[in-house]
């Protein structure tokens, strides 16, 4: 197909005007956190002041608790589905699918009033495990679909050979799952990261706030100008940035084909 | 294929229990406690009075909530349709265009989505500032600047925009997917019966990517009907209750108002709408 010149001219416009409105947000919000005068350390100053280093940590753990047990969960059950046929198993998989289309805001209300009356809010489980829940579901969906479609003569060598279910799972299935896995981990990690709504009202406790609960505190208290709002934000977007510029080819696969979930 | 590799195993319910459990107790238990909640008046702290369907005829009969699902419906324009018409013609003119740079040019469009609500929205806030960004560059070419997201006739398309902004990004990428799995001699064809790029664009392209559509209409209008966090930090709903949605009510009666059977009904409202508008939307593009 030949392009005449003006054609391309307009073609590299287009691409130009949205690829600086896509960013424009994003830029200016990195050009006020490293202005005017203090540069980098306006980000020390958000660190101390903003209680970020906290947050962060806080996040940390959550990511990793919801990441490493959503992950294993949904391979075992993923597993169950895919490969395994036993009464039942349609109607449990469509009970799960339930969960990729919920809405948090119609669990939140009655999990936080029963956690309540349990003495769990205001904890870190809180936090945690109605995430575990969410993405359980789509790791469910996702595990059985990769295992339904792997090589079932291989799962027949490694019987043949002796191997049990549990084996055949982790020695055979497992290991040529990595890049199925790897785009789960960073989904989950992503979700789980940028998740606002549960620790909100889950968490009270300062010391129990994640990085985005934390960036919206800090934003509604300190209103004197906005270089440190904006450093906070920075260190606050920047993970799942990093870990998407890295893997962005997964990343965006891993978004469309989980398309379902949000 | 058909059905799953493997002899009958009972077994299976052992490898699927621990899954089960957590989302049993943290998700359908809760989904069950949202619709029983529904049922009640109650304040979150004394003892609740039955009030049978009373909170969803509420729905239908406060004018406020009955606005909120309005203003829902508003952003379905800017997170939905808007994205949807702008992906198709960006990613038409680019898939026919083989530019250099494309890769690139995907991974920009689509890094608002993986950038966590809470500082769009905090980056949004500032543009949007009376002495923000908007305002600068309306005021370099004559025009009048005002506080965007405190006024009453903009303020709801002020958050729409911010909504725009971070879904046109995956409904191109969406689009450019789905588009680069058309064969070329449909294009060629095309072509030799004297088409157009309109012509080709209704006659191929837009038949071709009718699935990527409906995923990207289902993706963006539950984003839309889900607009908490951005709302939450840009507007809280005002001003007055001009930026208010149903998920930000939730919130608000749930844990600020002391209505939680309320909020609980509007909850299994959205879920209901999101289920109904997925199987609907599935169900058009399948046909």
């Amino acid at each position: 197909m030949r392009t005449s010149k003006a054609e391309r001219f307009g073609n590299y416009l287009l691409l130009l005007v949205f690829a600086v409105f896509a960013l424009t947000p994003i830029v200016s919000i990195l050009v006020a956190a490293v202005a005017p005068d203090k540069h980098l350390g306006n980000f020390v100053d958000a660190w101390e002041i903003g209680h970020f280093g906290s947050y962060l940590r806080m996040s940390v753990l959550v990511s990793v608790t919801v990441v490493v047990t959503s992950v294993v969960l949904s391979i075992l059950s993923g597993y169950a589905f895919g490969t395994m046929r036993f009464r039942g198993s349609g109607v449990l998989f469509y009970l799960f699918l339930v969960g990729i289309m919920m809405p948090t805001e119609a669990i939140v209300v009655p999990l936080y009033f029963d956690l309540r009356t349990l003495g769990l809010t205001d904890t870190y489980w809180a936090i945690a495990l109605p995430q575990v829940a969410q993405s359980v579901a789509f790791g469910t969906f996702w595990m059985r679909a990769y295992f339904r479609g792997s090589n079932r003569s291989l799962v027949e060598a490694a019987r043949l050979d002796g191997a049990g279910h549990w084996r055949t799972l982790w020695q055979v299935l497992v290991p040529p799952a990595r890049p199925a896995l790897v785009t789960l981990i960073v989904l989950v990690f992503m979700w789980t990261w940028n998740e606002f709504l549960i620790p909100l009202v889950m968490v009270t406790s300062e010391s129990l706030r994640t990085a985005p609960l934390g960036l919206a505190f800090f934003s509604g208290q300190y209103t004197s100008g906005f270089t440190l709002l904006a450093a906070g934000a920075v260190i606050v977007g920047t993970p799942v940035v990093l870990v998407y510029a890295f893997l962005q080819r997964h990343f965006i696969a891993g978004m469309l084909e989980g398309a379902v979930r949000e | 294929m058909g059905s799953p590799p493997g002899e009958p195993r009972r077994i299976g319910y052992l490898y699927l229990l621990p899954a089960l459990l957590v989302y049993g107790l943290f998700l359908l238990y809760p989904l069950g406690r949202a619709v029983h909640l529904s049922l009640f008046e109650w304040d979150g702290i004394s003892l609740g009075k039955f009030v049978g369907l009373g909170n969803y005829l509420e729905i239908l009969q406060d004018k406020g909530l009955r606005a909120s699902f309005g203003h829902a419906l508003v952003l379905i324009v800017f997170y939905s349709a808007l994205p949807v018409v702008i992906g198709l013609a960006l990613a038409s003119v680019l898939h026919r265009a083989k530019v250099r740079g494309l890769g690139l040019f995907r991974t920009i469009i689509f890094l608002p989505q993986v950038v966590a609500m809470v500082v769009v929205a905090v980056a949004w806030r500032q543009i949007y500032s009376p002495d923000g960004l908007l305002n600068d560059v309306l005021r370099a070419v004559g025009l009048n600047g005002r506080g965007w997201l405190g006024d009453y006739a903009f303020a709801l398309p002020a958050v729409g925009v911010i909504g725009t902004w971070f879904e046109t990004g995956l409904v191109t990428v969406l689009l450019l997917a789905g588009m680069a799995r058309i064969p070329r001699e449909r294009f060629e064809a095309a072509r030799l019966d004297g088409a157009n790029a309109f012509r080709e664009f209704f006659a191929v392209t837009l038949p071709a990517v009718r699935g990527e559509i409906a995923v990207a209409v289902t993706l963006t209008v539950i984003a839309a009907l889900r607009t908490f966090d951005l709302v939450y930090i840009t507007t809280s709903g005002g001003p007055g209750t001009s930026t208010s949605v149903p998920s930000y009510e939730v919130y608000h009666r749930a844990f600020e108002l002391g209505q939680v059977g309320s909020a609980a009904a509007i909850g299994v409202c959205l879920t209901v709408l999101i289920f109904g508008i997925t199987f609907g939307v599935n169900r058009l593009a399948d046909r």
